[in-house]
């Protein structure tokens, strides 16, 4: 008995160091624009930039392999804030916003199976196994993670709806083609 | 009173005289009310009356929604026929909660809060509290609610209560009305505002343009010796808050600075009416005077019209309309904006309304800018139209920004005397709504980068918990094992 917890112990010990070394004399290099560039994003790892997640996302616009453009959910603001750390010129003119989504669940068709929960990176999602789930409104940024995963299709994307105080006026050239 | 010269402004057509001699009328109660949830700045009211309930005049049908709102109460006795959506009275056309109001005549009040017996002596807070839940809003056209605006004293300093009767849009007459028919409640009000606020005294000003208002408000501030009446120069936007302090005080405000910071608060002449009736008869805000004017209207009026009536029903009031409107207005023409249909209602801030021919309204094609600079001549706020109107259309926002398109007060005058006819004042209410919407939306990436880390660090607390309990069940393992291993060995091997 003696000997088996002694052998254990020991390799645990070997293993770990070998481990620590490792991660000592094998360490990734950060990049420190890499990491500036992922404090921009909104870090939810959505995954709708094509990209497994934010950090990836951010090491193709530090290698120049991404448009600043390239977050749906973060729109104008967050290409904005990428192409004056990067110092580039974007053209958003082009760039449609993406209406600002949010997730709600019909409640008849959810079967309380958690998923959309563990999909969650906001924490927007209430609910417990077997009863029905509900989003909270404010924390969804409308990510569409747990639009993917529902196995009924209960989880349908909306519109945010605009309300008077957030309405403004469009361009004048928006309507009028060319405008002095 | 010496008076200090403002910067730049227009001196657009007047148009006053075809309302300046009608006196308020009031107009017969409508058949339904329609009362907004919305009709200020701030949080939308939240309702507490429920389709089918019987209200009385005065009772409250929805609650302030927050610390920046204003309650909405019954303008008459009558039925809650449902609370339903409908286009709001605001250029954009979109749809928002309105409470729908069957009057039954019987003009039943409802028990209102007690008047205020001495209100020179009352605690500023109580007068604050009252003009609260009486549902009051800055009744020019800005709709700040007013107890809001009311409690700038308690962290400013503040010797003057400047109140607003400069009515400079062309058109509009309520205000010179309102002064002329109602002086004293006016001066009462604002006494009583001012009282309010801390401060000492009361300056009225009026446009050279008004010069009955100007003798009716001076003889009737004659006894008062905390009240002075000015005569201020009719000149377009002098009803700009920001512009009319400087007008009296010669100081300018600094950009996004309150006139609170110079010790100047402005109230609208019509606020002050609706304070006096508040706290001297508990009497929450229930109609307003409404001018209704324009070339298309046979017969101009100024109307008090009970909050929630239509559009229609003053416009058919006043006879109805002689031509069809190239353009109904809400507010002056200068910075009014425009009505999506005539079936919206009057809201608190609603001052007038003009249905404007196609004459009035003088639309004409763009054309390249000249550059001859009389934009930058008249803009009251110092700023550089031409300029910053140049960044917007290439969509460079912060260009404009940095042009300080923000400190545009939207007063329209650099669109009304440009020759070449460029919507300069469209595109700086565009700027501007796109800096508050990127403002709006940086936040939010802010606050969901926020709930991710919170996420991201309970998930590694948890996986951390886990491995602990794992390794400590490990552990209990090996001591049991350890344990029977010690006592059984001979037996196990
Ligand atoms: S830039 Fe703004 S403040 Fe200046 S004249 Fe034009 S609308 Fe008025
Ligand atoms: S007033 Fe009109 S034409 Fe003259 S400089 Fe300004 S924008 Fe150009």
């Amino acid at each position: 008995m003696l000997i088996a917890v002694g052998s254990m112990a020991l390799m645990g010990g070997v293993l770990g160091g070998v481990l620590g070394l490792a991660s000592r004399y094998l360490a990734v290099k950060e990049n420190p624009l890499e990491q500036e560039l992922q404090s921009l994003l909104p870090g939810a790892n959505c995954a709708q930039c094509g990209y497994v997640g934010c950090g990836q996302a951010a090491a193709a616009l530090a290698r120049g392999e991404a448009p600043v453009t390239l977050c749906p959910p973060g729109g104008k603001a967050v290409a904005e804030r990428l192409a004056r750390k990067l110092g580039v010129k974007a053209d958003l003119s082009g760039q449609v916003d993406k209406e600002p989504e949010f997730a709600l669940i019909d409640e008849d068709l959810c079967i309380g199976c958690t998923r959309c929960i563990r999909e969650c990176t906001a924490d927007a999602i209430l609910g417990a196994p077997k009863q029905m789930h509900t989003v909270l409104l404010d924390n969804c940024h409308g990510c569409a993670k747990c639009f993917k995963v529902c196995p009924t299709e209960a989880i349908k994307m909306c519109k945010v709806p605009v309300t008077l105080s957030e309405w403004h006026w469009d361009s004048p050239q928006a309507h009028s083609g060319r405008l002095h | 009173m010496k008076l200090f010269p403002v910067r730049g402004g227009v001196h657009p057509d007047y148009r006053k005289e075809r309302t300046a001699e009608a006196a308020i009328v009031a107009l017969p109660l409508p058949k339904a009310l329609y009362l907004p949830l919305q009709q200020h700045i701030g949080a939308p009211a939240e309702a507490v009356v429920e389709a089918g309930q019987r209200v009385l005049k005065g009772q409250l049908l929805a609650l302030a929604g927050g610390p920046v709102s204003a309650p909405v109460h019954a303008p008459t006795s009558g039925l809650v026929a449902a609370i339903a959506t409908m286009t709001a009275p605001h250029p954009s056309g979109l749809a928002q909660p309105t409470i729908i109001l069957e009057p039954d005549g019987r003009e039943e009040w409802a028990a209102l809060p007690p008047p205020i017996p001495d209100p020179f002596a009352a605690d500023p807070a109580v007068i604050r509290a009252r003009v609260a839940d009486c549902g009051i809003v800055g009744m020019g056209g800005a709709t700040f609610p007013s107890a809001v605006k009311l409690a700038l004293g308690t962290e400013h300093k503040l010797d003057i209560l400047l109140l607003n009767g400069a009515e400079c849009e062309p058109y509009l007459t309520c205000d010179d009305r309102l002064m002329r028919e109602r002086a004293e409640a006016v001066l009462d009000g604002a006494r009583i505002m001012a009282h309010a606020l801390g401060a000492a005294r009361v300056v009225v000003a009026i446009e050279a343009n008004k010069p009955q208002a100007l003798e009716i408000m001076a003889r009737a501030a004659a006894a008062l010796a905390d009240v002075t009446v000015v005569k201020v120069p009719a000149q377009y936007p002098m009803g700009s808050e920001r512009h009319l302090v400087q007008a009296i005080t010669g100081r300018e405000t600094p950009a996004r600075k309150l006139t609170a910071d110079l010790g100047v608060v402005v109230h609208n002449v019509a606020t002050a009416q609706a304070v006096r009736e508040a706290v001297r008869f508990g009497r929450p805000l229930l109609s307003r005077v409404v001018t209704v004017s324009g070339g298309a209207v046979a017969h101009p009026a100024n109307v008090e019209a009970p909050l929630g009536a239509l559009v229609s029903d003053l416009v058919d009031f006043c006879g109805g309309l002689t031509t069809p409107p190239r353009q109904v207005v809400n507010g002056g023409p200068m910075m009014g904006q425009p009505l999506p249909s005539l079936a919206v209602p009057v809201v608190k801030g609603m001052s007038g309304i003009l249905a404007l021919t196609a004459a009035e309204t003088n639309e004409q094609p763009s054309e390249p800018c000249i550059r001859c600079g009389t934009c930058v001549t008249i803009c009251p706020c110092g700023l550089v139209p031409v300029e910053m109107a140049a960044f917007i259309r290439k969509e460079d926002i912060d260009g404009a920004a940095r042009l300080g398109v923000q400190d545009c007060v939207s007063c329209g005058s650099c669109s009304y005397i440009c020759p070449a006819h460029i919507p300069l004042v469209h595109f700086f209410n565009y700027a501007k709504g796109r800096l508050a919407e990127k403002a709006r939306e940086a936040r939010r990436t802010d606050r969901v980068r926020q709930l991710v880390e919170v996420h991201n660090t309970r998930l590694d607390k948890l996986a951390a918990a886990r491995a602990a309990q794992a390794a400590a069940v490990e552990a209990a393992r090996a001591e049991a094992a350890k344990a029977t291993g010690a006592t059984g060995q001979g037996g196990a091997s």
